[in-house]
C-alpha cells in the first residue's frame, strides 16, 4: 500500500500549467511589441508601415546570421567574440579575390570587369569559406588545447580583424565589380504590392532567413541539435552516454564560423564593398540578440525562434529612434536597458518554473 | 522472497581479480577481487575513501586498473571507456547524476542512442521523436517505473525523479548488469523506496544490481550479499541474513568485531 502511495506522489508536479511557460517564454515578443507600439504611437505611418519593415528586416539579415551562429555556441555553453572580425575577414578575402579575378589591374582601376562573371561567384564563395576556416580554427583551439572560449575567441577576434587590416592595409577594398551589389545584392527576388506599398525580397534577406529556418529545423528535430543542448546542459554526462564532445563542439564552431562568413558576403551584396572600419561590436550585438532572445549563457537553454526576435529588436530601435531624430548615441543606452531587461525577466520565468 | 543469495550460483556475468589501481601515491585499490552473479543484488559498502567508487570507475571503464583482470561472461575484457563497458551491456547509475537537466526524460534515455527517421531524413540526423517515446513508455512500464510527464525538461523536476529518470535509464539499457553508485543518497524516504524496490525489480528479471550505499538499513533491504571495502581492500563478505548492522560498521570501520564476523562469513 505504501508503495502505491509512493508512486503517485510524483504526480503533483504537473501543478505549472503549459500554457504559463508558453506565455512567459515570449517576454521578448511581448518587448519588441512594445517597443513597435511606442514608435507606432510616436511616428504614425513613418514608422509603422511595411516598406520600412521590410527596410528593418534588409538591415537585420547579417545580424541574424551572426546571432543564429552564436546561439549555437551559446547554447552548448561556449561563446564566440571573433564573428565580427570573421565577418570582416570573409568580406576582404572575398572583395579581393573578386577584384584580381575580375580583370587585370588597368582593367579593373579603369572599372572594367571582363570576368566579373567567374569572379564574383568565386568571390563570394571564398568569403563563406575564409568563415568556416575561422570557425574551424575557433573549435579545433577551444577543444584541442582545451582552452576557455571565451579567451580563445578574444584572441582570434584580434587576429582575423588583424589579418584583414594587413590585407587591405586598414582601407576599404577599392574596384569591387558593382555588380555585385546592383545585380545581385539588391535584386528583388520576389517583390509584391500590399495596399499599394511595394515590398522587396532580395537576396540577403532571403538567404537569412532560409539559414535561419534551417538552423532552426536542425536544432529542434536533429541529433545535431540534440547534442548541442545535451552538451551544454551537462558536458560529463554527455560524454558519458558516448558522445564525442569535442567533434561536436568542432562543428558548432564551424557552423558559427561559416554563417559569420555568409554575413562577410552580404556585406559585398548589400554595400557593393568590404570595409574594416565597421562591424566592429557585431560580436556583442550577436551575443546580446541570442541572450535577449531567452539564450542561457549558461547553456542548455536557447531557441532560434527567440534569437529571431532578440535580433529585430535592436534593428527596430534603430530604425524608430532615426526616424524619431533622436540621436543614434541613444539606440547603445537603449539596446543596453533592454538586454537586462529581458535577461531579468527572463530570470524570473526560470526561477518559477524550476524547482531547483 | 525464495530469490535470496541463493539464487547467486551458476557462472559469475562478471569477476575482477587482483585489481589494483594508485592515484599518484595514494592506493586506491589493493588486490581487489569481486564476482557478480546473474539475478544477485551485490552491496559494496565502506567508510569514505575506501575504494568504492575507484572500484566502480574501474569495472564500469571510467577508470583503467594499473594491474588486474577482468572476465566478462568468462572471457578476458578490457573495459577502456564507459562506451566499451555499455556495448557488452554493463550500466552505470553514477553519484553525480549524469543527466542533462535541460532535457526531457525521453532524450536523456536515449542520449546518445537517438532513434532516427527512416531513409533520408534520417541519413540528415532527424530524430524519431514518437519512436523513442514509445519505447520509452513500453520499458518503463515493464519495469513499472512512473515519470509523471516524459516531455519535461528535467529541471522541473524534482530531485528524486530526475535519479528516478537515471535509474531508468540504466535499466533499460542493461542487458547484462547494473553499477549504482549511492542511487538513493539525495532522495526522501518515498522515492528511496521506490529506487529499491526497482533494483529488486531488475534482480528478478535474472540481471545482477551492484549498489555503493551508505545507508545500512537500505543495503540490508535488498542485498543479497554485502562487500565490504577498506582501505583500498576488500574488509569482508557478509550475508545480510545473517551479519547485523554493528557487524557492517565494525567491518567498514576494522574493529575486531568485524572482523571476527567476516572470517565466519567466509568459513561458513
Amino acid at each position: 500500500m505504501a508503495k502505491e502511495q509512493a508512486a503517485a506522489i510524483p504526480a503533483q508536479t504537473e501543478a505549472i500549467p503549459v500554457w504559463r511557460t508558453r506565455l512567459a517564454g515570449s517576454f521578448t515578443l511581448l518587448i519588441l511589441i512594445v517597443i513597435m507600439a511606442i514608435f507606432t504611437i510616436w511616428e504614425g505611418t513613418k514608422f509603422f508601415n511595411l516598406v520600412n519593415f521590410n527596410t528593418i528586416a534588409i538591415d537585420s539579415s547579417q545580424l541574424l546570421l551572426l546571432a543564429v551562429g552564436s546561439t549555437f555556441v551559446i547554447i552548448t555553453a561556449g561563446i564566440d567574440l571573433s564573428v565580427s572580425s570573421t565577418l570582416v575577414l570573409s568580406a576582404v578575402i572575398a572583395a579581393q579575390l573578386m577584384v584580381q579575378l575580375s580583370g587585370t589591374p588597368a582593367q579593373v582601376a579603369a572599372y572594367e570587369f571582363p570576368n566579373q562573371n567567374v569572379a564574383i561567384p568565386i568571390g563570394l564563395a571564398a568569403g563563406v569559406l575564409t568563415g568556416l576556416v575561422c570557425g574551424l580554427i575557433n573549435g579545433l583551439l577551444v577543444t584541442r588545447l582545451k582552452m576557455p572560449p571565451f579567451i580563445v575567441t578574444l584572441g582570434t577576434l584580434g587576429v582575423f580583424l588583424g589579418i584583414a587590416q594587413l590585407l587591405t592595409g586598414g582601407t576599404t577594398v577599392p574596384n569591387v565589380p558593382p555588380a555585385v551589389q546592383t545585380d545581385i545584392g539588391l535584386r528583388t527576388v520576389i517583390g509584391f504590392t500590399i495596399a499599394g506599398q511595394q515590398i522587396r525580397l532580395t537576396p540577403p534577406l532571403l538567404i537569412a532567413l532560409g539559414i535561419a529556418f534551417v538552423c532552426a529545423i536542425a536544432l529542434n528535430r536533429t541529433r545535431f541539435g540534440r547534442y548541442t543542448y545535451a552538451i551544454g546542459s551537462n558536458v560529463a554526462a554527455a560524454r558519458r552516454v558516448g558522445i564525442d564532445v569535442e567533434r561536436h563542439l568542432i562543428k558548432v564552431y564551424a557552423l558559427c564560423g561559416l554563417l559569420a562568413g555568409v554575413a562577410g558576403s552580404f556585406d559585398l551584396l548589400r554595400f557593393g564593398t568590404a570595409s574594416v572600419g565597421s562591424h566592429t561590436d557585431d560580436n556583442l550585438a550577436a551575443i546580446s540578440a541570442a541572450v535577449i532572445g531567452g539564450t542561457s549563457l549558461f547553456g542548455g537553454i536557447g531557441t532560434i525562434g527567440g534569437t529571431v526576435v532578440g535580433a529585430l529588436i535592436p534593428a527596430v530601435l534603430r530604425n524608430g529612434l532615426v526616424i524619431g531624430r533622436v540621436p543614434s548615441f541613444w539606440q547603445n543606452v537603449a539596446i543596453g536597458m533592454v538586454l537586462i531587461l529581458a535577461v531579468y525577466l527572463d530570470q524570473r520565468r526560470r526561477a518559477t518554473e524550476e524547482r531547483m | 522472497m525464495t530469490d535470496g543469495a541463493g539464487g547467486a550460483r551458476g557462472e559469475p556475468i562478471l569477476r575482477a581479480t587482483h585489481i589494483n589501481k594508485h592515484f599518484g601515491p595514494v592506493r586506491a585499490l589493493h588486490d581487489v577481487a569481486i564476482e557478480v552473479f546473474p539475478g544477485e543484488v551485490v552491496a559494496l559498502i565502506g567508510d569514505n575513501g575506501a575504494g568504492k567508487s575507484t572500484l566502480v570507475n574501474v569495472l564500469t571503464g571510467v577508470l583503467q586498473p594499473d594491474a588486474g583482470e577482468i572476465e566478462f561472461d568468462g572471457r578476458r575484457v578490457s573495459l577502456s571507456s564507459p562506451s566499451a563497458a555499455r556495448a557488452l551491456g554493463i550500466e552505470t547509475v553514477y553519484q553525480d547524476l549524469a543527466i542533462a537537466p535541460h532535457l526531457d526524460a525521453v532524450a536523456n534515455i536515449f542520449l546518445g542512442r537517438e532513434r532516427l527517421k527512416s531513409g533520408v531524413a534520417g541519413g540528415l540526423g532527424f530524430l524519431d521523436n514518437g519512436k523513442m517515446r514509445e519505447e520509452t513508455e513500453q520499458q518503463l512500464g515493464r519495469l513499472r517505473v512512473r515519470i509523471p510527464n516524459l516531455t519535461r525538461r528535467l529541471v522541473t523536476l524534482s530531485g528524486g525523479q530526475r535519479q528516478g529518470v537515471a535509474v531508468a535509464r540504466a535499466v533499460m539499457w542493461a542487458s547484462k548488469i547494473v553499477f549504482m553508485d549511492e542511487p538513493t543518497a539525495a532522495l526522501g524516504v518515498a522515492q528511496t523506496e521506490q529506487v529499491l524496490d526497482l533494483i529488486k525489480r531488475v534482480r528478478d528479471t535474472g540481471i545482477p544490481v551492484v549498489f555503493i550505499s551508505h545507508n545500512m538499513p537500505n543495503v540490508f533491504e535488498v542485498a543479497d550479499r554485502i562487500v565490504v571495502l577498506r582501505l583500498g581492500e576488500v574488509a569482508a563478505h557478509l550475508d545480510p541474513k545473517t551479519a547485523t548492522i554493528d557487524d557492517a560498521v565494525s567491518a567498514m570501520t576494522g574493529s575486531l568485531r568485524g572482523m571476527a564476523a567476516a572470517r565466519s562469513e567466509q568459513g561458513g
